[in-house]
């Protein structure tokens, strides 16, 4: 292995003064924010009530964590290949992710195609709505105050930084969430894919291309 | 509640600033646009904030900037654009 060695002692102090690890803290030795007590006590009352039960709430957090953007990307492949289904797809996300037995949620998501003439970007300045339904849990990016503030008013060399140079023939129309819809970005297919099955495209397809700040290649990312 | 704008009518934001939350960027007050999309109705976030759950639907649309009209000292491209949902009340006629 290597001649890194952990020589410690176990009688309270290390043999190497030097060679010392901080304490990782755990998850109670830093105190609780204001908003996680509010959350513990709304789902404390909510059980209290029978409102809904304890395992209720377990299983849509189980749920919501099994969700990743290759529900997503299922539905940019299908709109890939089926014409029919990509119009459907964007008047009717919910409809068009049923016939694929997929519940994209309560909330509207509205699907903006890229096309040689635009380029879609997805930010919500406010806060951080996301579709979560269809790519799961936001990354830490997304939801910091640069992008946030940096994507309305800088898109391209937001862009730019993720490796994404588009051509000023290209426009950018960027779509702040900031209300009751959330969006997704349907990247085009690229050149090239054309024996490719709909399971193989799918592969093609990443979060950060359904979010814009990317464009699909031509090989898998996994 | 019926719509007061459809699509293609020219808008413009209220440059308002009331006191407590709502749902309309700062940067987008006073900004003239362009209705893309009518969303629906939908609960106003001005009283879903404050408990009030049981108000009137308000329309919300999709509003369409020209991101050079958005930002004086904007860099990129003459034809980029930004569209932001806004609730119908924070919206005014303009003639286009």
């Amino acid at each position: 292995m290597s001649d890194h060695h952990h020589d410690h002692s176990h009688d309270g102090y290390d043999v190497d003064p030097l060679h010392h690890h901080p304490p990782q803290p755990d998850l109670e030795d830093t105190p609780l924010t204001h908003h996680q007590v509010m959350q513990m006590a709304v789902a404390e009352l909510l059980i209290e009530k029978e409102i809904i039960s304890a395992d209720e709430l377990r299983r849509q957090i189980d749920f919501m964590d099994t969700i990743t953007p290759a529900r997503g990307a299922r539905l940019v492949a299908r709109a890939w290949v089926d014409e029919g289904f990509k119009s459907r797809l964007i008047a009717n996300s919910k409809a068009a992710g049923a016939e694929l037995d997929m519940d994209i949620g309560p909330i509207p998501i509205l699907v903006m195609e890229n096309t040689p003439k635009t380029h879609n970007l997805i930010v919500c300045t406010l806060c951080s709505c996301y579709p979560r339904f269809l790519l799961g849990i936001p990354p830490d990016w997304y939801k910091s105050r640069s992008y946030r503030r940096r994507a309305i008013s800088e898109p391209r060399k937001v862009l730019a930084e993720f490796g994404t140079d588009l051509s000023d023939n290209v426009g950018i129309k960027v779509h702040d969430s900031t209300a009751d819809m959330r969006y997704m970005v349907l990247p085009m297919r690229p050149e090239g894919t054309d024996g490719m099955s709909e399971g193989e495209l799918a592969n093609l397809v990443t979060r950060d291309c359904m979010v814009g700040v990317s464009v699909p290649g031509t090989t898998s990312a996994s | 509640m019926t719509a007061r704008y459809k699509v293609g009518d020219a808008v413009r934001v209220r440059q308002a600033y009331p006191p407590g939350h709502c749902r309309t960027p700062y940067y987008c007050r006073g900004k003239s646009g362009v209705v893309v999309r009518h969303c629906g109705e939908f609960r106003n976030p001005e009283d879903l904030a404050y408990g009030t759950y049981d108000g009137p639907e308000v329309p919300m649309y999709r509003v369409q900037f020209k991101q050079t009209d958005m930002w004086a000292d904007y860099s990129g491209a003459a034809q980029d654009k930004v569209e932001i949902e806004i609730f119908e009340h924070w919206l005014v006629p303009t003639s286009s």
